[in-house]
């Protein structure tokens, strides 16, 4: 035996001590059951198969950019008010589609520099054009846009997988979708009943303090008759609860657009009781949003303020000194659970904009299971009748196949034990075309080698030149089934990405069985051989 | 053994055989995508609710479609799967609503709930978090304080041997005798009952996911063609690399022309199957490419059509054998894989033979066929200009 074989034994035997470490780890034991728990703490499931529950959801990123903007026509309204600019009206044309926009009417041409120089100093984000017809539009800038929309999204993230934990849902995954604009993908194993999850992350909880301006009226209609049918511009109509008490159902309230308060100036929110004995929650502001709140109290007092939550009215109160830093959520006649799954959503952060879902998959586990046991069965069946074919075939030259083969498989759910990558139902399959792809290689090395030695070469020559002839072929046909592989893996979502990934893999694992392991056995029979004996094959 | 000694077929003589055949699927299937199935998407493509019932008992499909008439749903379509006991519930994407993805789901549970009694719930249809505050409430063993942790095992124990053991549904409360105590059980029968199905996966996609994911899948399938393209005429010439794109959207078509036919619909899956199987036919053609270049250079004197045919000749037994042994797994997938992989492996299958064929029939005789076209061009140029015309009146007059 050569110096150079031994080495080259020594790493084939090193890759495979390696690789079925990335299997198994180090088991408790070799029986049955302690080798299937190891393997199943190595090699990740994809919820195709363990079970669970796949939402899309989009993230209304407008919401948050309309938020920024009303605050910016409050901030325009009252600097116009201070530097003394007439106009006639200030609105957003079209907040649903172009929420960025602010439109300001009846600007005389006087005051184009005081407003131009207001936009600058005071919105720094946000950039003026003047119109016909002395109107002006103010705009947020296109990179504050777009980064207004990028952190919704961020936020929605986080709130999700914040309000995710506490419900205790183990392993969630909480990414950003590639496939669409503004789309988080939430991947909840085992949950069978999604709809509580759903609820809880749904919620908006966005929180708004605002001023009560009017109300309660019985319904929008009689709202709109005591303002002569045309409510005031920096004013919105809410639905809100009857007083406690009262019989009456549904009742509206007049609001400031504006709010003094907003959800994420919200530190703490615990459930409680208010002085009737109900539950409630109390929800405590952070420094900056109860320094603002002083501000607003102080100038409102003796008016009202409404407690606003997901544009409902939860709370009415009149504001009798000042307030810091503490308010409290009653009304509504809410149960203890909805107290508490409350105040966890007001903890958790506000969304900062809605969400909507756009794709729901739950895959029970007993699918899964049926799935594993029908992938499992398809890939024995397969790779045992390709084993005993080469074996047939090719005699003892298909022993060496299958040893490349076996050794091809190892590596790569090797290589998924290592790299945490997910194995879904059709990653299964990819494992199977693996095998049967990767066969190929041997195929066209050893039909090769047997037309080299039908040309009369002696055994040894005949293996040399049928590697050296199939390299090239086998390198060009691997590259472009890895471009194929690699460009499912970035358009691909879920169970397909994992097919992706075992293909890649296995291509790879086949480069280094086939012609590298391959030709050591190959050399090691050629060696033990008499010069002039026939090769099996 | 050898299935194939020194073969020497004629494959490019037979040329006009590959092109009626070709022809005759490519139209069949395109005749079909056009005026009959169309090009059958699944869910993934399509939008919609799909639902997957499992009865104890084989359902009678009559009967689930009038309970949902009865609800007030039209817009479905109910299919029997391979699992006798198993039904699927299809519900077009104008019964989904975008509000509220999942109400389509919620109401075909209820319409199929036909036997509930009054102010019970229903075990098959349960979540163990349903159980687990039920038992919490009823307290069944008179637990102290580590109840709700208590309940909550033993409610994921019953809720594990439904879905894992009974494969979803429950026939009669007597089966969860071994697997939680008798008391239990018994509070269970006084606040639940047994239906006789279970919902074992549901897909519900909305109407804008669908849009985007064609358009990605679409342009997936033309990068993975450009790369293709570009890989090849880098490591040969260009021709080979329009040859090869040329054969794999022939596989393609005729692939998607089977589905059209057989109107089994395109799920995500079936986009991964085509894209592997441009790949493997792609892998067939490089193969001919790769023999067909080295011969180009051993016989630089013979006619480019006996190179071609001599190449795939040698390459035939490889071929057969990596097509045959493929197929073999391709087919285990096929027969044993089940309902989720069935679209996947019917594509392979279906791939598998056409990607052999045409890296044989297709591929290198465009090759042949462009060599030809060529050099008739150079040799006798049908159209002559003006110019050339004279030029060679003149010479004939000076000869």
């Amino acid at each position: 035996m050569s110096r150079g074989f031994a080495w080259k034994l020594i790493v084939i035997l090193a890759t495979l001590l390696i690789f079925v470490y990335g299997i198994f780890g180090i088991p408790g034991g070799v029986s049955r059951s302690e080798l299937l728990s190891a393997l199943e703490k190595r090699i990740s499931l994809g919820l195709d198969l363990k079970g669970g529950t796949h939402l899309i959801l989009q993230v209304h990123v407008n919401d948050a950019v309309n938020v920024d903007t009303d605050n910016a026509i409050e901030i325009l309204k009252s600097g116009m008010r201070s530097s003394k600019i007439n106009y006639t009206e200030i609105s957003k044309p079209d907040p649903a589609t172009h929420p960025e926009q602010i439109v300001i009417k009846g600007v005389p041409p006087e005051s184009s520099s005081d407003l131009r120089s207001l936009v600058q100093d005071k919105l720094p984000d946000y950039e003026s054009n003047s119109g016909a017809n002395n109107s002006w539009t103010v705009t947020m800038k296109p990179t504050i846009l777009a980064d207004t929309k990028e952190r919704a999204v961020q936020q929605a993230k986080q709130t999700i997988e914040n309000r995710i934990n506490e419900l205790g849902v183990s392993e969630p995954i909480v990414e950003e979708h590639g496939l669409g604009q503004y789309q988080i993908l939430v991947q909840l194993p085992g949950v069978d009943d999604p709809a509580r999850v759903k609820n809880v992350m749904q919620s908006t909880a966005l929180l708004e303090i605002k001023q009560e301006l009017g109300g309660p009226y019985s319904s929008q209609e009689s709202a709109l008759q005591e303002h002569s049918g045309v409510l005031p511009a920096d004013a919105m109509l809410l639905p809100g609860h009857a007083a406690p008490g009262s019989d009456e159902g549904q009742q509206w309230y007049l609001v400031s657009r504006a709010s003094a308060v907003r959800g994420k100036d919200l530190r703490d929110a615990q459930p409680s009781r208010d002085q009737n004995g109900q539950p409630s929650v109390s929800f405590t502001l952070s420094n900056e949003g109860g320094q603002r709140f002083y501000s607003f109290t102080s100038q409102h007092v003796s008016d009202s303020l409404a407690v606003v939550l997901d544009n409902r009215v939860q709370e009415v109160a009149s504001i009798r000194e000042p307030i810091r830093d503490r308010g409290e959520i009653s009304g509504g006649r809410m149960s203890e659970e909805q107290a508490k799954d409350l105040a966890l959503i007001l903890r958790s952060g506000a969304l900062p904009a809605g969400i909507s879902y756009l794709e729901e998959r739950t895959v029970g586990p007993s699918l899964g299971s049926d799935s594993i046991r029908a992938g499992v069965r398809a890939a024995v069946v397969g790779m045992v009748a390709v084993l005993i074919f080469m074996l047939i075939y090719y005699r003892w030259a298909g022993v060496n196949a299958d040893v490349a083969l076996l050794l091809n498989l190892i590596i790569l759910l090797g290589f998924l034990g290592y790299t945490g990558a997910t194995l879904t139902l059709p990653g299964i399959a990819g494992v199977i075309l693996t095998v049967g792809m990767g066969v190929d290689s041997n195929v066209l090395i050893f039909e090769r080698i047997r037309e080299e030695l039908r040309n009369g070469k002696t055994p040894p020559s005949a293996v040399e030149q049928g590697f050296r002839h199939a390299l090239t072929t086998i390198i060009d046909t691997h590259v472009t089934t890895i471009v194929s592989a690699i460009i499912l893996f970035l358009f691909g979502t879920g169970p397909v990405k994992g097919f992706a990934v075992t293909l890649s893999f296995g291509l790879f694992a086949n480069l280094f069985t086939a012609v590298f392991v391959s030709r050591v056995i190959f050399d090691w029979v050629l060696s033990r051989k008499r010069v002039g004996e026939a090769l099996s094959i | 053994m050898e299935f194939f000694h020194e073969p020497k077929i004629d494959f490019l003589g037979k040329k006009w055989y590959f092109i009626a055949f070709s022809l005759l699927f490519s139209i069949a299937g395109v005749l079909s995508m056009l005026f009959w199935h169309g090009i059958p998407q699944g869910i993934d493509f399509r939008g919609g609710t799909l639902v997957y019932v499992r009865y104890t008992h084989p359902p009678n499909v009559n009967q689930v479609r009038s309970q949902l008439d009865r609800i007030g749903l039209h817009n479905f379509r109910i299919q029997p799967l391979l699992n006798s006991n198993d039904l699927l519930i299809d519900l077009s994407l104008r019964e989904t609503s975008e509000q509220e993805l999942d109400r389509g789901k919620t109401q075909i549970t209820n319409a199929l709930q036909t036997s509930a009694p009054a102010g019970k719930q229903d075990l098959n249809n349960s979540s163990s978090l349903a159980l687990a505050s039920y038992l919490l409430q009823k307290d069944p063993l008179h637990l102290g304080t580590d109840a709700r942790a208590r309940y909550t095992a033993i409610a994921q124990a019953i809720a594990d041997y439904r879905d894992k053991s009974k494969g979803g549904v429950l026939a009669s409360f007597d089966e969860l005798r071994g697997v939680a105590d008798p008391a239990v059980v018994a509070a269970i029968e006084d606040g639940f009952y047994l239906s006789d199905f279970g919902v074992y996966q549901v897909e519900i996609v909305g109407p804008q996911v669908g849009s985007q994911l064609k358009k990605q899948a679409a342009l997936a399938t033309l990068y993975s063609l450009a790369g293709m393209l570009v890989y090849l005429a880098f490591r040969f010439e260009w021709i080979y690399g329009v040859a090869a794109v040329i054969t794999v959207f022939h596989d393609t078509l005729i692939t998607v022309g089977a589905f059209s036919l057989t109107n089994k619909p395109i799920s995500l899956t079936v986009i991964a199957a085509i894209l592997t199987l441009i790949g493997y036919s792609n892998n067939d053609t490089i193969v001919v490419f790769d023999r067909i270049r080295e011969n180009l250079k051993l016989m630089r004197r013979e006619r480019l059509a006996d190179i071609v045919n001599r190449s795939i000749n040698q390459t035939l037994s490889r071929t057969i054998l990596t097509a045959g042994l493929t197929f073999l797994t391709v087919l285990a997938l096929f027969l044993f894989g089940g309902e989720v992989l069935h679209g996947f492996s019917f594509a392979l299958v279906i791939g598998i033979l056409i990607g052999t064929y045409s890296s044989i029939a297709i591929a290198a005789p465009i090759l042949v066929a462009y060599q030809d076209w060529r050099s008739g061009r150079r040799q006798a140029p049908a159209v002559v200009s003006a110019g050339t015309a004279a030029r060679r009146e003149k010479a004939k007059a000076k000869a």
